[in-house]
C-alpha cells in the first residue's frame, strides 16, 4: 500500500524466512567472519574468470538460503537479483543455472534493497509465495571494468573504497517465521555534481540522506521508531556527511545509532581506506550480520538504506557526475510492529 | 576542480560540494611526496646498482648498460607484479613507484594479467596496452615534434 509520496507499507507482513551469504578470503579476516554461511579461501573459487567466481559465489548464497529456509527450488516463484558488472553478467548466468523465473535489478550497491523491497512488495501483494532475492559483487570484477587492472600499482586517495567480495540472498515469503519486513521507500536519483569515482561515499551521502529524511516524512515517525539506522556503503566519508546532513534538516540521528555496512564489514587495520562497497556489502551486513540480531532480539527495528552509486566507466570517461540512489527497507522482529 | 566546471553547478550542487569537501579524508601530499622520494629513490639506486654491475662484470660500457638494466628492472617488477606485492608498494609509494619504468613495465604486466582469461589475441593482446598505450602514443608524438623543431633550426634556422 501506498504511503505518503514514495514509500510502500507492507500491512501483509512478508518476512524473511532465511538468508545466505558468501565471502571471500579477504571478508574472513573482517570485523563479522560470523555473519558468513559460506567464506572462501581463494578470490578465484576454482573459477577460470573473475566473473564466473562471483556467479559461484551467488549460486552457492542462493542454494544456502533454500537449505536454511528447507524449502525447494521449485517452490519458489522469483529470483530478484541484480549487481555491478555489465549487463549483470553473473547475476543472469546464476539465475540460468538455478531456473528459476528471474527479476533483474540494477541500482548499483543499492541492488541487495531493490530487490528486497520489490519481493516484500510482490509477496505483500499476494504475487508469490517464495521469492528469493540477492545481490552479489567481487573486488577483482569489480576492479577491472571500473578502475584498473587488480595487481596495478596505482596510489587510492584516503577516501575510496574497497569492493566486497561476496554474495547475500534472502527469501521472502507470506507472513511466516522470522523477522518481518514492514515498509519500504524508494529513492530519488541525486545528482550532486561530484564527479571523484574514488570518492563515492561522498557522492551516495546526499541520496542517502534524502531517502532517510522521506522515509521519517512518508511513515509519519521519527528516528527513535527504529533501534538502528543502517547505511549500505557510505564508508567513513559518507557516513559523516549524511549524519551531518540529517542534523541540518533537523532529523536528530543518534550517531551510536547510525551505523554503516562498509564500516561494519572490515576491521580498522584493514587496508580498505574509507570502507568496504559494492552490491554485497548491503546485502551480506544485513542478511548476515543485522538480521540475525534481530532474530536473537538484541535489536527488535532496524532501517536499512542500502545506497547505491549509478556511475559508468563510460560516463566518468566523458567526465559525467555521479548520480546516486538510496533505497530503504524496514525490517522488525516479530511482534514488534505497530 | 577548474572555475569554469564549477560554475555549471546549481547553486545546491556547489553548497554539498562545499559540505562534502569539509568531512573528506585529504591526500597527506606532504607525506606522500616523502615516501614517493624515498621509494622512486629506491628504485633508482637499484637500477644504479644493476647498471654499476652490468659496468664491472661485463663488458658494457655507461653508454651501453643502460638496456640490460631496465630490461633487469622490469623483470623483477614482473615478477612483483604477478605475486601480488607491486601494487601493495605502489599504494605506499604513490608516484615512486610509477614514474620509474618500474611503473611503466607494471602497468603492461597487470593489464597482460587481468585480461588472460579474455583469451591470448584478443584478451592479452589488445588489452596489454590499455595503460600503458597513452604513454607511448604521446611518447612518440612529442619526439616527433621536437624532431621537427630540431631539424628546421638546423637545415633551415642556420644553428
Amino acid at each position: 500500500m501506498l504511503q505518503g509520496h514514495q514509500s510502500w507499507i507492507f500491512e501483509n507482513r512478508p518476512s524473511i524466512l532465511s538468508t545466505g551469504t558468501v565471502g571471500g578470503p579477504f571478508e574472513a579476516k573482517g570485523k563479522i567472519p560470523e555473519a558468513f554461511d559460506i567464506l572462501h579461501e581463494d578470490m578465484w573459487i576454482n573459477q577460470d574468470s573473475w566473473e564466473k567466481a562471483q556467479q559461484k559465489m551467488l549460486e552457492e548464497a542462493i542454494q544456502t538460503t533454500l537449505k536454511k529456509g528447507r524449502i525447494e527450488k521449485e517452490k519458489v516463484e522469483f529470483l530478484i537479483a541484480g549487481d555491478l558488472i555489465n549487463q549483470m553478467t553473473p547475476t543472469s548466468f546464476a539465475a540460468s543455472t538455478s531456473s528459476i523465473p528471474f527479476l533483474g535489478t540494477f541500482s548499483a550497491c543499492a541492488t541487495s534493497m531493490e530487490s528486497l523491497a520489490l519481493a516484500a512488495s510482490i509477496i505483500n501483494a499476494k504475487g508469490a509465495n517464495y521469492i528469493l532475492c540477492a545481490a552479489s559483487s567481487h573486488n577483482a570484477a569489480t576492479e577491472k571494468q571500473f578502475r584498473y587492472p587488480t595487481e596495478y600499482g596505482g596510489q587510492k586517495p584516503p577516501t575510496s573504497q574497497w569492493t566486497v567480495t561476496g554474495a547475500g540472498c534472502a527469501l521472502v515469503t507470506q507472513n511466516g517465521a522470522g523477522p518481518s519486513i514492514t515498509s519500504a521507500t524508494i529513492g530519488k536519483v541525486a545528482d550532486m555534481g561530484m564527479t571523484d569515482p574514488f570518492n563515492m561515499g561522498g557522492a551516495m551521502a546526499i541520496a542517502a540522506a534524502d531517502t532517510i529524511e522521506a522515509h521519517f516524512r512518508d511513515m509519519q515517525i521519527d528516528p527513535s521508531y527504529y533501534d538502528l539506522i543502517i547505511t549500505g556503503d557510505l564508508g567513513h566519508v559518507g557516513r559523516e556527511v549524511s549524519l551531518d546532513l540529517l542534523h541540518d534538516r533537523n532529523i536528530p540521528i543518534d550517531a551510536e545509532k547510525y551505523v554503516d555496512c562498509g564500516i561494519a564489514i572490515y576491521r580498522e587495520d584493514q587496508p580498505v581506506l574509507a570502507g568496504g562497497s559494492g552490491a554485497a556489502c548491503s546485502a551480506i551486513v544485513t542478511y548476515g550480520h543485522f538480521l540475525q540480531e534481530v532474530m536473537k532480539g538484541n535489536l527488535k527495528r532496524i532501517l536499512v538504506a542500502a545506497t547505491g552509486s549509478l556511475h559508468s566507466t563510460l560516463s566518468i570517461q566523458q567526465k559525467d557526475p555521479i548520480p546516486c540512489i538510496a533505497h530503504a527497507v524496514s525490517i522488525e522482529a516479530r511482534g514488534e510492529h505497530i | 576542480m577548474g572555475d569554469k566546471k564549477k560554475q555549471k553547478l546549481q547553486p545546491n550542487q556547489q553548497q554539498y560540494q562545499a559540505f562534502q569537501q569539509k568531512r573528506e579524508i585529504k591526500r597527506p601530499i606532504f607525506k606522500n611526496c616523502i615516501k614517493a622520494f624515498l621509494i622512486g629513490g629506491l628504485i633508482c639506486l637499484i637500477g644504479q646498482l644493476i647498471s654499476t654491475f652490468y659496468i664491472y662484470q661485463f663488458n658494457f660500457t655507461e653508454k651501453t648498460a643502460g638496456n640490460p638494466t631496465v630490461a633487469t628492472l622490469i623483470f623483477i617488477t614482473m615478477l612483483l607484479t604477478g605475486f601480488g606485492v607491486y601494487d601493495r608498494i605502489a599504494q605506499f609509494a604513490g608516484a615512486g613507484s610509477a614514474v620509474p619504468v618500474t611503473g611503466f613495465g607494471n602497468a603492461v604486466i597487470s593489464s597482460a594479467i587481468e585480461y588472460r582469461s579474455e583469451g591470448f589475441i584478443l584478451g592479452v593482446g589488445s588489452n596489454m596496452l590499455k595503460l600503458a598505450g597513452p604513454v607511448i602514443v604521446y611518447g612518440v608524438f612529442s619526439a616527433f615534434i621536437v624532431a621537427l623543431i630540431k631539424t628546421i633550426l638546423t637545415q633551415w634556422g642556420g644553428f
